[in-house]
């Protein structure tokens, strides 16, 4: 397959994740589609580095994955300090940044 | 050949997408995320990233996915309902996502780079390899690997004290009590997570707070007791 079909997947996950972190009130699942925006782009990396044929996509991809990995540690810290403190799980609510 | 893996995956790829957005369960959505990971895993295997892939399943719907189904199931959200006030926002942005996805098809698709109409460059037997992504990753690009190391453990810390608990803060009242008196000595630290009990104040130190009817509370919990969050 060419690489420009690659790509054209990685555009269409990547607006179907920035089209539900814009619809989804939830923020578990605005995390969930920050994922698919993130995999978006590495698979746009994975394919570069196909197209080149260099290793330098990869890692990048990796360090990707790595930061994703973060992100989802904190941004689960945070919605677990929401519950614990009995505010409401949406985002449409949460709009005051007083604790 | 690969041009029937590429459709299945690609196919997967996108209704697992989809299955994160549009499902109402937040449970279902991670499990669509999962499948959606997978699939990805096999369209990195065709370009032949074999670690990336490897790591994909592993790390992402491996141990993260696990992590998010905890916290799905801590939280224990009902569905959401399907029809929410929320006005022209929740028509506009499906929108918006199209205008993008027209826009970045038009960029990829019209862009001048030679190589996007080719299957890529010649075979080489390392490409991306466990050895080529690891030589890469000590020599080259050291820096961004420690870096890497050093976000995860920042990260780590950061959640334990985001998500930790504040025992003798974690009521009703909450407020209100904020607002009455001032916060108790070593309430809500790390410290006090480990055991040492809230209000607890080492000897020899002098401290004036008025404290809270809570602290101490947990051997007069009483009616309370039974709903108090995280109390293992």
């Amino acid at each position: 397959m060419d690489i420009g079909w690659y790509l054209v997947v990685s555009v269409l996950i990547f607006c179907i994740g920035a089209a539900g972190v814009l619809v989804r009130p939830n923020p578990m699942v605005i995390l969930l589609c920050l994922e698919l925006m993130l995999n978006a782009g590495n698979l746009a990396l994975v394919a570069f580095s196909r197209m080149w044929g260099g290793d330098d996509g990869q890692v990048f991809a990796l360090i990707v994955l790595v930061v994703a990995a973060c992100e989802v540690t904190v941004g689960l810290g945070l919605i677990v300090a929401l519950h614990r403190r009995q505010l409401p799980v949406d985002v449409d609510e949460l709009n005051e940044l007083r604790g | 050949m690969s041009a029937v893996i590429f459709f299945i995956a690609a196919i997967g790829a996108l209704a697992g997408a989809f299955g994160v957005v549009m499902l109402r369960n937040p449970f279902y959505c991670v499990l669509a995320l999962v499948g959606h990971l997978i699939s990805l895993a096999a369209l990195f295997l065709l370009l032949r990233a074999q670690f990336v892939a490897a790591a994909q399943v592993v790390v992402y719907a491996g141990a993260v996915m696990v992590l998010y189904l905890f916290v799905v199931a801590y939280i224990g959200e009902a569905d959401e309902p399907l029809h929410r006030p929320g006005g022209s926002l929740r028509i506009l942005s499906p929108l918006f996502g199209l205008a993008i996805a027209v826009e970045l098809c038009i960029a990829v698709l019209g862009t001048a780079l030679k190589g996007i109409n080719t299957q890529g460059a010649p075979f080489s037997p390392t490409f991306g390899t466990p050895k080529q992504i690891g030589q890469a990753f000590l020599t080259q690009y050291l820096l961004p690997f420690e870096l890497a190391s050093l976000l995860l453990l920042v990260a780590a810390i950061g959640a334990v004290v985001l998500a930790r608990r504040r025992r003798g803060l974690d009521d009703d009242g909450l407020d209100a009590r904020l607002h009455a008196r001032l916060r108790p000595a070593f309430t809500g630290t790390m410290a006090e997570s480990g055991g040492i009990p809230s209000g607890h104040i080492p000897e020899g130190q002098e401290v004036t707070i008025e404290l809270p009817e809570s602290v101490g509370a947990s051997s007069r919990s009483g009616e309370r007791g039974a709903r108090r969050e995280g109390d293992w």
